[in-house]
């Protein structure tokens, strides 16, 4: 209770430590909150990880595990070759390519899923209040069926004898079956269909938030559609787009299942080098190596996108 | 064309005027983009596509999905009485269930405490653990917590389950969270002033005023987690002990031999099931809102 | 809920959750090969001895064995390739539980008995064996199909119409034979030979996938590197598969079932494994899985097609199988590179 008859040094004195006081109840509740989540990431996530940069320092065992014998082979070999005559070691770009290739491909899966998913978060975003529960509903509903099964059914509407195919050639259309599968393109389309509800459900999430006044203050001041789109639309849904691209571009970096099984399987992706090496390749180091340079790709890529986020600001807060 | 330098701020009162009408409905043009409508159309039609192919073939007669012979509920029966595709199901179930609900427990939590507050120490970091799963890959963090569990295992001597529903919560906890962040950064704090304003304890401001706001972020991430336990294979497929065969990994086996039409038809019970659980979802939540 | 119910309600489920096979008796954990097990099978055990049955797939050795070393898998038996029962025993993940005591070890014929990977059988009893080659339809290409060159110099009618397994050792071992080479081969002269054929080769390959018999039977694919017995199942769909036996050579396996070293049901395993070792019961395991046993007497309980199919019983000409055994560990980091080069 304050005293209303002190001078006020004290009464200053008493505010601050007031303030104080609470800030650290504020302090202590938020750590509080925080807690069971990061002690589960932290035990279940992040110490296992600390194995990996462990092992990666390592020397393989025979037949898999590890030996306690300190090592960089493992970094070495990623870049280059032990030349078997004279021992030289020679540049090799065999796992750069592999992981170019991922890369690649993850960064085309995420364009792509964006160029689908952003006009798709924003039909949903601009249809009225009543009905958009509606549609995010029918957005989601497929991803509802389990990936495998839904990869397997691309598989079996695009391969040789398969739906399209097979009624391309049963109207007359063609007479030899297009070759879809196994090739890149079908790799695109089963990660895309993947991770498309990653990238339109943040984007709805930040563009349900937009203000559609201001896009027709846009269009009182002159502005083309197109200007519209670039300078208010786009802008405000900026964290969409981020936490959209983020979501689909790191998974698709480690993606291999599907890959392997639209891709056809001639082509190492990142995560089947890294399952190799702890299955077939028995080699361990060299795999926790290979998962933590993967690591670094990722936390470089990420590093890229919320800068490119932050540039623009939260303008709208 | 509506010469744009007459067109007064648009007003919320509806007018029977059928000028104003007129600018309206063109207003209600303007916000969309050119070829914005066609592209979701795509998009829709890609997303259907494999479903509905999968849903009406798991009712033909024989196992081909380009060739339907007669209408027939003979996978379904087979499915059902299939006692591998059976306790598959019931262990992805019981996992994701577990899994989706300390994760977003969790998630809730975390966000909460990271979100619409001032940079506070240990922010970057706590940031960095809670999207920790999501920056490595699944192989890496299967192998990892393989060997971690197995090390656990041997001095503890438990076993059971509960190692791979918390494999499941870790990752499912920062899909959870994104949403929710999402949906709390766009809140400002002003409605739980108003509300704090008004003598609500701190309690009542959270149960009445930012719980019911966050719902929708809630329920997001908590769909999100369950998905992508469902869904998930590669962590699964290497942390799973005896009697702990998930769907997807008995899907991954079955592929190998050809998918039978019985995964077609468990996978259409699983959409109807999910299909009713969230319209279900949606009817209480429009039914609250009026 | 209070605090105190809140931390009751977790407690329970964590000792749920946790307890695991805590009332274990009368139980068995196998760990084979996915759609590798007649479930007849498993009904006949489990009514016979009243002990209850789990049963898990894997689809590699190698998937196996990294779970098993990492320990404490709950399993009891497993059925590893002979290779791998080699490398197992070596590092001790197996039981000695001594099949060559067990009251049905009679039956077991006699050229199963000392085998590279388990001389006298203390370790295992024969699960299936049978051959890898490739299968090929008759009716896309017509000519000679007993060789390598189909796979390594593909002939027009076959080039991006085969596919090939996703197996280390079986693609770069079916090099070796191609051009006459020894296996577990150190010699950097031959690698570097058969690392460019392979290189060449794959530009006619379409995929390489284990998923063998839905390749061929979805017309995926004309020709595939596979097994006999997926063979067989292969052409019950499309019948103009055949299987060929390559001049050059193929590889020969034995699946192995044993007893894991950290079994938790010790003598429900070695039952098993006396079991299988019965005549009716081995040829239930052949029925279903379409491959040979190693048990003899089967025979007379094995279904007609499979005692004549020309995948099972190899033709008088055909070279004997090559079982290749586990390689050292320089040759096997050579084969690594080359297979990651394979598929850069």
């Amino acid at each position: 209770m304050a005293d209303l008859t002190a001078d006020t040094g004290s009464t200053a004195d008493r505010l601050a430590e007031a303030r104080r006081q609470t800030e650290g109840a504020a302090r202590h509740r938020r750590w509080q909150l925080l807690a069971p989540a990061l002690i589960t990431i932290g035990i279940f996530g992040l110490f296992p990880l600390t194995i990996t940069l462990l092992y990666s320092f390592l020397s393989p065992g025979t037949y898999g595990g590890i030996t306690w014998e300190f090592s960089t082979n493992a970094y070495v070999q990623f870049l280059f070759e032990r030349d078997i005559f004279d021992d030289t070691l020679q540049f090799s770009s065999t796992y750069l390519s592999i992981y170019g290739r991922s890369i690649g491909l993850a960064f085309g899966a995420t364009v792509g899923a964006l160029i689908i998913g952003f006009p798709t978060a924003y039909f949903i975003a601009s249809k009225p209040l009543e009905q958009r529960n509606l549609w995010l509903f029918l957005i989601t509903v497929p991803f509802w069926v389990n990936l495998l099964v839904r990869t397997y059914a691309i598989l079996l509407i695009i391969r040789d004898e398969g739906m399209i195919n097979l009624s391309l050639m049963g109207l007359g259309i063609t007479d030899k079956p297009i070759g879809m599968l196994y090739t890149d393109y079908a790799v695109f389309a089963g990660l895309i269909y993947s991770y498309l509800p990653f990238m339109v459900l943040p984007l709805y999430a930040s563009m349900e938030k937009l203000d559609f006044r201001l896009v027709e203050a846009a269009y009182d001041l002159y502005a083309s559609r197109f200007q519209v789109l670039r300078h208010v639309i786009i802008p405000m849904a900026k964290p969409g787009i981020v936490a959209g691209c983020i979501l689909v571009f790191i998974p698709g970096l480690g993606a291999y299942i599907t890959p392997e099984l639209l891709g056809g399987g001639k082509e190492l992706m990142i995560g089947n080098l890294i399952a190799l090496q702890f299955s077939g390749s028995r080699n361990w180091p060299f795999g926790s190596a290979a998962a933590l340079i993967l690591m670094v790709v990722v936390m470089v890529s990420l590093i890229v996108y919320v800068r490119y986020s932050g540039k623009e600001g939260n303008g709208h807060g | 064309m509506v010469d744009p330098r007459n067109t007064q701020a648009p007003t919320t009162v509806a007018s029977s005027d059928p000028v104003a009408r007129k600018r309206r409905s063109k207003m209600k043009d303007l916000r969309k983009q050119p070829g914005f409508d066609t592209m979701a159309w795509i998009c829709l039609f890609f997303l259907y596509g494999p479903i509905v192919m999968l849903v009406v073939f798991s009712f033909n007669d024989n196992r081909s999905v380009v060739i339907w012979t007669e209408f027939s509920l003979r996978w379904y029966v087979a499915a059902f009485e299939n006692d591998g595709i059976r306790k598959a199901t019931l262990v992805s179930l019981q996992v994701a269930t577990v899994s989706t609900i300390l994760a977003t427990t969790f998630a809730t939590m975390a966000a909460l405490a990271t979100t619409r507050v001032r940079p506070f120490k240990g922010q970057t970091l706590a940031y960095a653990v809670i999207n920790q799963p999501l920056m490595v890959p699944e192989i890496v963090t299967a192998v990892a917590t393989l060997a971690f569990f197995g090390i656990i295992k041997q001095i503890f001597n438990i076993n059971g389950i509960g190692f791979l529903m918390l494999a499941h919560t870790v990752f499912c906890i920062p899909f959870a969270y994104m949403p929710i962040r999402a949906r709390l950064e766009d809140m400002n704090l002003t409605l739980e002033q108003a509300a704090a304003d008004l003598y609500a304890t701190p309690v009542q401001v959270f149960r009445k005023v930012t719980m019911p706001l966050m719902a929708p972020g809630i329920v997001a991430g908590g769909m999100l987690a369950f998905v992508v336990s469902l869904d998930d294979v590669i962590i699964t497929l290497l942390v799973a002990g005896p009697g702990e065969t998930t769907l997807p990994v008995y899907i991954l086996g079955q592929i190998r031999r050809g998918i039978t039409p019985e995964i077609n038809a468990v996978s259409t019970v699983l959409l109807g099931l999910s299909v009713v659980l969230v319209s279900i979802f949606f009817l209480i939540g429009n039914k609250k809102r009026a | 809920m209070t605090k105190t119910t809140h931390s009751m309600a977790a407690t329970l489920a964590a000792a749920v959750a946790f307890a695991g096979p805590a009332w274990a008796e009368g139980e068995l954990n196998i760990y084979n090969w996915g759609n590798y097990t007649n479930p007849k099978l498993i009904e006949k055990f489990e009514a016979k001895f009243d002990i209850e049955v789990n049963l898990d797939g894997y689809d590699s050795n190698e998937i196996m064995l990294a779970k098993v070393r990492e320990g404490n898998t709950g399993y009891d038996i497993v059925v590893p390739s002979d290779s791998t029962v080699a490398i197992m025993i070596e590092q001790g993940l197996l039981a000695e539980v001594k099949p060559n005591e067990m009251e049905n070890f009679k039956n077991m014929d006699p050229k199963w008995v000392d085998v590279y990977w388990d001389a006298g059988r203390n370790y295992s009893v024969p699960w299936q064996w049978g051959t890898t080659a490739f299968t090929v339809d008759t009716e896309v290409y017509g000519g000679d199909i007993d060789t390598l060159a189909l796979l390594f110099d593909t002939p027009d009618e076959l080039k991006g119409r085969i596919n090939m397994l996703s197996d280390m050792g079986e693609v770069i071992n079916a090099a070796l034979r191609y051009k006459g080479y020894d296996r577990c081969n150190s010699n950097n002269e031959e690698l570097r030979d058969i690392t460019e054929m392979l290189i060449e080769a794959k530009e006619d390959w379409r995929t390489m996938d284990y998923a063998t018999i839905e390749k061929l039977t979805s017309g995926d694919v004309d020709l595939s590197q596979t097994w006999n017995g997926a063979a067989m199942r292969a052409r019950e769909q499309r019948p103009s598969l055949v299987y060929a036996y390559p001049v050059e050579g193929f590889t020969g396996w034995m699946d192995n079932a044993a007893v894991l070293a950290e079994a938790p049901n010790m003598e429900n395993a070695k039952l098993f494994l006396n079991f299988i070792m019965i005549p009716e019961n081995a040829a239930l395991i052949s029925d279903f899985a379409k491959y040979a046993n190693g048990i003899t007497g089967s025979e007379e309980f094995m279904s007609e097609d499979l005692k004549t199919a020309p995948e099972i019983v190899m033709p008088a000409s055909a070279p004997a199988p090559d079982f290749v055994k586990p390689c050292p560990q320089e040759v096997t980091d050579m084969y690594n590179r080359i297979w990651t080069k394979l598929k850069q």
